[in-house]
């Protein structure tokens, strides 16, 4: 009777990375932090309460009634932040969802369809990335006002690009393939084909992006509120605070500071993540 | 290689075409009664009827795009009214401030990013190596308007050391410059570490180190002018990282470039202002990424595109 060999494994690969798992980690806690807000916060994110105006962080001459203190109306900072975080964090999902939609359906397109198709929504990414997406996106909120739903749009249209053209790349690579070919041979129809081999092999790469794209949002967003064309007042959000905080930087730090602490630990989470997952899923891309 | 040169200029040229386009969608599709917008609050009825006379605004939608481009290309921006000018003397006074200020920026970036990605690549491994990589994912995940509002904690607030807002002397490009640096420089770095990576494990470095050439001459000559290629493409794209960044860090610093210029602009609704803004820095990212294209084929004589 012959021995029979130990499966072939690879170790190694297939783990992530311990900082990449900080990383998910750090997401981890912040959306759930928000998700849980309500709980986690008893104080009222939004009314004010001018009797107990600009306390101090616990342990640095306040109490722990307001943890990380109160802002310039007298609301708990802490319970801001993570309704703040209920917001930025919303919305920055769903425009990954929908600029990812976008992107791949225009990659597929791109890749699939005749040379010409192909050319024009190229040169429409060119000229999406020729306007700096900051510009862009407060001219639109200029014109059609700065509800959630004018937000998420224009947060989703500054994203689609990399889908797209990594999908593109994508598709005109694996239709080269011999066993993409023989599938065509054998009768397969092209949607067929791009369900069954296009799209699993391009899941991993639009993960990552994904994922990476997910800091981005939530950049841009605090970004546009910081300016005053996101999320109004008195509605909580991360760029907004840092506005706000802006006039007591000299009597009261903390108001400035925390919010850009919440923004960089996100961004921060999903970056250290979007990097391991490019290392576990496309060790080329280095 | 001329082929090449008057592809990518077609290119560029359709590219700014379409931005064009998209500018136009924006700013006189979308909004419906365009000439209610591009009036201060409160225009009197004439004057709304003249400017719908003067941008045609009766015509079809097509003929209204033909007549926008004609003006655009006669250099005629519209009035701004917030400032009473011309909207494209407004904008290129504000120019020199922001070029100013992007230089910086564009001069830190390179000097300390590749000087952080070579370190890191060299002392591969080592704290350096570590120090360095954290330097830059710090630098990747801080909000450029944090960043620059604790920077005005810091040195302006607390040590009273550097001037937080204006523009009169050196002392004040300081805290903007790396604000809006901080971003691209981790990205630079990032990329010289990985791309310097691959070319110093490859043969001929190899042989470089085995006939005895001096390391320093390896890893400078030899070995960088083959991993800025990479890097240089991601510069070019970065111009587009810094002319939206100066969006937000010129607001944080009251500099009066053209990022504050637009920010102001939206508030005033000076639509003929943001138009050119956004016209113009097209131009320049465009500009400048078919310079960078050019570039190539100078840095490395391999590339000879047909």
């Amino acid at each position: 009777m012959s021995r029979v060999d130990a499966p072939v494994t690879n170790s190694g690969a297939g783990r992530l990375s311990p900082t990449a798992l900080v990383g998910g980690i750090l997401l981890a806690l912040t959306v759930l932090a928000s998700v849980f807000a309500p709980v986690l916060a008893s104080s009222d994110p939004v009314k004010p309460s001018y009797s107990r105006r600009l306390a101090p962080p616990w342990g640095i001459g306040g109490t722990s009634a307001h943890v990380v203190g109160t802002d310039n109306l007298g609301r708990d900072i802490l319970a801001r932040l993570l309704h703040g975080g209920r917001v930025s964090l919303t919305l920055a999902a769903i425009s990954v969802v929908i600029a990812a939609a976008v992107g791949i359906v225009v990659g597929l397109v791109a890749g699939s369809g005749g040379e010409r198709v192909d050319a024009f929504l190229m040169r429409l990414a060119d000229v999406q990335l020729a306007l700096p997406v900051i510009m862009l996106a407060i001219a639109i909120v200029a014109v059609v006002g700065t509800s959630p739903a004018a937000l998420v749009g224009v947060l989703a249209l500054s994203g689609w690009v990399l889908y797209a053209r990594t999908v593109r790349a994508n598709v005109l690579t694996i239709r080269r393939l011999e066993y993409v070919e023989a599938a065509y041979t054998l009768g397969a129809s092209d949607v067929r084909i791009i369900v069954r081999h296009i799209l699993p092999n391009t899941l991993a790469p639009i993960l990552v992006i994904g994922s990476s794209q997910f800091a981005t949002m939530v950049l841009l967003e605090s970004g546009l509120s910081f300016l005053g064309m996101g999320i109004q007042a008195p509605r909580p959000s991360w760029g907004l605070m840092l506005a706000e905080g802006r006039d007591y930087l000299s009597n009261a730090w903390w108001l400035a500071t925390a919010p850009g602490i919440m923004i960089s630990l996100v961004v921060l989470g999903a970056n250290l993540l979007g990097d391991g997952l490019r290392d576990l899923l496309d060790p080329r891309a280095g | 290689m001329r082929a090449y040169v008057l592809r990518r200029l077609w290119q560029s040229a359709l590219t700014l075409l379409g931005v064009s386009l998209l500018v136009f969608v924006v700013l006189r599709v979308l909004p419906g009664d365009p000439a209610k917008m591009l009036l201060p609050d409160g225009a009197p009825q004439s004057a709304v009827d003249e400017l719908n006379r003067q941008l045609g605004l009766h015509e079809p939608l097509h003929v209204q795009y033909g007549i926008f481009i004609r003006s655009v290309v006669r250099g005629d921006f519209g009035q701004s009214f917030q400032y009473r000018a011309p909207a494209l003397r407004v904008v290129t006074e504000r120019i020199a401030a922001t070029a100013e200020l992007a230089l910086a920026a564009l001069i830190l970036t390179v000097a300390i990013g590749v000087s952080l990605g070579i370190l890191a690549a060299v002392r591969r491994g080592t704290r350096y190596d570590y120090a360095s990589t954290f330097l830059a994912v710090l630098g990747q995940s801080l909000p450029n308007f944090w960043l620059g509002i604790m920077l005005i904690l810091l040195f302006g607030v607390a040590l009273r050391w550097l001037p937080t807002s204006g523009f009169e002397s050196w002392r004040h490009i300081v805290l903007p410059a790396i604000t809006l640096a901080a971003f691209p420089t981790a990205l630079v770095a990032r990329l010289t570490r990985s791309s310097m990576l691959e070319i110093l494990g490859r043969d001929y470095i190899r042989t470089g180190r085995a006939k005895g050439l001096a390391e320093r001459s390896v890893v400078l000559r030899h070995a960088l002018r083959n991993a800025a290629v990479p890097v240089l493409t991601v510069l070019g794209l970065q111009i587009g990282t810094l002319l939206g960044g100066a969006v937000i860090t010129e607001s944080v610093f009251a500099w009066p470039g053209m990022g504050k210029l637009v920010v102001d602009a939206i508030f005033f609704r000076d639509f003929p202002v943001v138009q050119t803004v956004l016209i113009f820095s097209a131009t320049i990212f465009v500009g400048l990424n078919l310079v960078v294209d050019l570039l190539y084929t100078v840095i490395d004589p391999r590339i000879r595109y047909s």
